[in-house]
């Protein structure tokens, strides 16, 4: 049975400005995730990344679907199983600095939960906890770093502490969104690395939400990927394999922008195989394939009817075209 | 070679409660004219500073506590921007030396339409009272064409555009008075990468059509390293490597350069191949002895270099027009390629 599984959700935001209507943040999702499994999912600002995230962790309790939890519905449990989820499911966010009580100390914000769930009896005995994690995540020796506050320390060793806070009540899984993007790039991998090896260690699931394609493929070497786009998700494969052959053509446009600081490894992208840079109106998407204003490739068919997702070259796509994009993108190469 | 910007033995000092910070710190460095030069290092190095000291934007607690910024004009004459007053300097500040601020997005205000930005910005540095409005917004159509913008958003307000495209404005505005220098602070930080190739894609072309001088500052080297003629790397407020792209990339001189390539995720290589650099970076308050990278070195830790007996003052040329502040800097090109 897998840990986590979302069948059909949709999630949609009631618009209250000039123009009235609903923003489809989810539709159709579904999605499954097994034990020890990392997914790595990748999109455009506003494609509904972060909905997804908050979803799993219901945060957002979805418009119509429902999120399985050990094959039970997280909003059909009993008390003591919901507690459960809760803490089988912990999130790190971006911002590091917003996530952690300016006016206490990192220790008194990370005994907290240790006690509320009696995973420790007594405050030394949540230190101790709290010392095996920290050396863990590699903030050593812990004792400095506990009685400091959130301001007296860099992004990176917050978002370190913020890793060794939702590791240190046991998930199943962890909801990692935009986690590195704060931190600067001498030591993105690092914390990169360390939660592959917390994935392997403890057997931790991760969703790592990202925009940056580059960082995905650390976390989740030989994890899967997810692309999403308006709220759809458009293709799933095996990450390398993803990235190796994209299969939808915006994921082809989103692998084709990602710079690459070497010259010599690659030239600037000269073009990028899109007809147009900015997204739909969210409230008036076109009809047919949501992608099909900015596709190169699009037919009539696209135009009418939107794709659904197929098996293809060993993973997942919603594209009417995908074989004759993939054909066209080798061709020009 | 024919400089635009000559820094000489700039430093930068903010006065804290616990002490002074010298966040810019004796940096020299020359800048050509129509190069597009990158600045990269880590946050708290000291890019944004060197930014607004070049603009003499520093304002209290920060004060520019010594060196020279030499600025050749078009016409051959050579200024000291530091020693101009402020009255004097507003001749040149966004008339020939422009800036992309970080999270520019924030920069337009919110009660005024864009064509008003426009509009108001030439007035002010209009002295002889000779542009019309209509001029004005000719050049801003025109501007805005060469951001791929429509000329409709002159009539919208900052709140009605998206991230990008207000970004794409400031670029259109910084460009209305034809300046020689633009000074990019992150302009890309915020934005997704298909937005992000599209503003680098743009500020190439304007390059190649207009041969202005630019100089990047961001922390992301992945998103520069394709375009810059020349790159610097900054570290603790020091410039500790500057040369031309190629040679920074292919044989750096300083092991902080090296430590800052390899830690870039990339799509292509070997994923084993990337290391973080060991450590953070030193509080600028409390700076270790000698070389400020030395805790951080892996020559540091191999013996070669004992950094805190090493007393770094000048940049040292290696060849071609590569300068770096190590003094083992033959080892590490020997270890380093």
């Amino acid at each position: 049975m897998s840990l986590i599984e979302l069948n059909n959700v949709d999630i949609s935001f009631a618009s209250k400005g000039k123009k009235k209507g609903s923003v489809n943040a989810l539709v159709g999702m579904n999605l499954t995730i097994d034990e020890g499994e990392i997914i790595a999912v990748v999109g455009e600002s506003g494609c509904g990344k972060t909905t997804l995230g908050k979803v799993i962790a219901d945060i957002y309790r979805p418009t119509k679907g429902e999120v399985l939890f050990h094959g039970k519905d997280i909003h059909k449990l009993s008390k003591k199983e919901y507690q459960e989820y809760r803490l089988g499911v912990q999130m790190v966010h971006q911002d590091s600095y917003a996530a952690l009580n300016p006016n206490k100390t990192i220790a008194q914000s990370l005994i907290l939960p240790l006690l509320r769930h009696k995973l420790a009896k007594n405050n030394e005995e949540a230190l101790d906890i709290l010392f095996e994690y920290f050396n863990e995540v590699g903030l050593n020796p812990p004792e400095l770093f506990l009685e400091k506050y959130p301001h007296q320390l860099s992004g990176g060793q917050r978002q370190r502490i913020l890793l060794a806070r939702a590791l240190s009540v046991r998930p199943k899984l962890i909801v990692a969104d935009e986690p590195v993007s704060m931190v600067d790039v001498s030591l993105r991998i690092s914390l990169l690395n360390l939660m592959a090896k917390m994935n392997q260690k403890y057997k931790i699931s991760f969703i790592y939400i990202t925009h940056d394609l580059g960082t995905a493929r650390y976390i989740a070497a030989h994890g899967k990927i997810m692309v999403m786009y308006l709220g759809r998700m458009i293709e799933s494969n095996k990450i390398q394999e993803a990235i190796k052959n994209p299969m939808h053509p915006y994921f082809q446009a989103l692998v084709a922008a990602v710079p690459e600081a070497d010259s010599r490894r690659s030239e600037f992208a000269k073009e990028l195989p899109l007809r147009s840079l900015d997204m739909p109106d969210l409230l008036n998407l076109p009809e047919g394939c949501k992608f099909h204003p900015r596709c190169p490739y699009y037919k009539d068919i696209c135009m009418q009817e939107e794709p659904k997702l197929r098996k293809l070259n060993g993973g997942i796509v919603a594209c009417h075209r995908a074989e004759e994009c993939m054909k066209k993108t080798e061709t020009e190469e | 070679m024919d400089p635009i910007l000559e820094i000489k033995n700039l430093c930068i000092d903010f006065q804290t409660n616990r002490g002074i910070i010298r966040a810019c710190d004796d940096v020299s460095v020359n800048f050509n004219r129509g190069d597009i030069i990158g600045i990269i290092g880590e946050s708290g190095s000291g890019k944004t500073t060197l930014a607004s000291g070049i603009l003499k934007t520093i304002r209290a607690p920060g004060r520019i506590a010594r060196g020279e910024i030499l600025y050749h004009t078009q016409k051959g004459e050579i200024i000291d921007l530091l020693k101009l007053s402020e009255h004097e300097y507003a001749k040149h500040r966004w008339t020939n030396i422009t800036t992309v601020f970080q999270a520019a997005q924030n920069v337009l205000n919110p009660t005024l339409k864009v064509k008003d930005h426009f509009i108001e910005t030439a007035m002010a540095h209009d002295t002889d009272k000779k542009l019309t409005k209509k001029k004005i917004l000719e050049k801003a159509a025109m501007l805005l064409s060469q951001v791929r913008l429509e000329e409709r958003i002159l009539n919208s307000y900052p709140h009605q555009l998206s991230g990008g495209m207000k970004q794409r404005t400031i670029i259109a505005l910084s460009l209305l008075l034809e300046p020689d220098i633009i000074i990019l602070d992150e302009p890309t930080t915020a934005l997704d990468v298909i937005t992000q190739w599209y503003i680098i894609d743009i500020l190439r072309k304007i390059h190649e059509e207009t041969g202005i001088t630019m100089i990047f500052m961001t922390h992301d080297v992945s998103i520069i390293g394709s375009v810059v003629d020349r790159i610097g790397v900054m570290y603790c407020g020091q410039l500790v490597e500057y040369g031309k792209v190629e040679d920074v990339f292919s044989k750096p001189s300083h092991s902080y350069t090296f430590g800052l390539m390899n830690a870039v995720p990339s799509l292509k290589d070997d994923i084993t191949k990337r290391k973080a650099i060991t450590g953070y970076p030193p509080n600028l308050l409390e700076l270790p002895k000698g070389c400020r990278f030395g805790p951080r070195c892996f020559l540091s830790n191999d013996g070669v270099c004992k950094s805190e007996e090493i007393n770094i003052t000048d940049m040292i040329d290696v060849g071609n027009e590569q300068l770096t502040l190590c003094p083992h800097w033959k080892k590490v090109k020997e270890q380093c390629h």
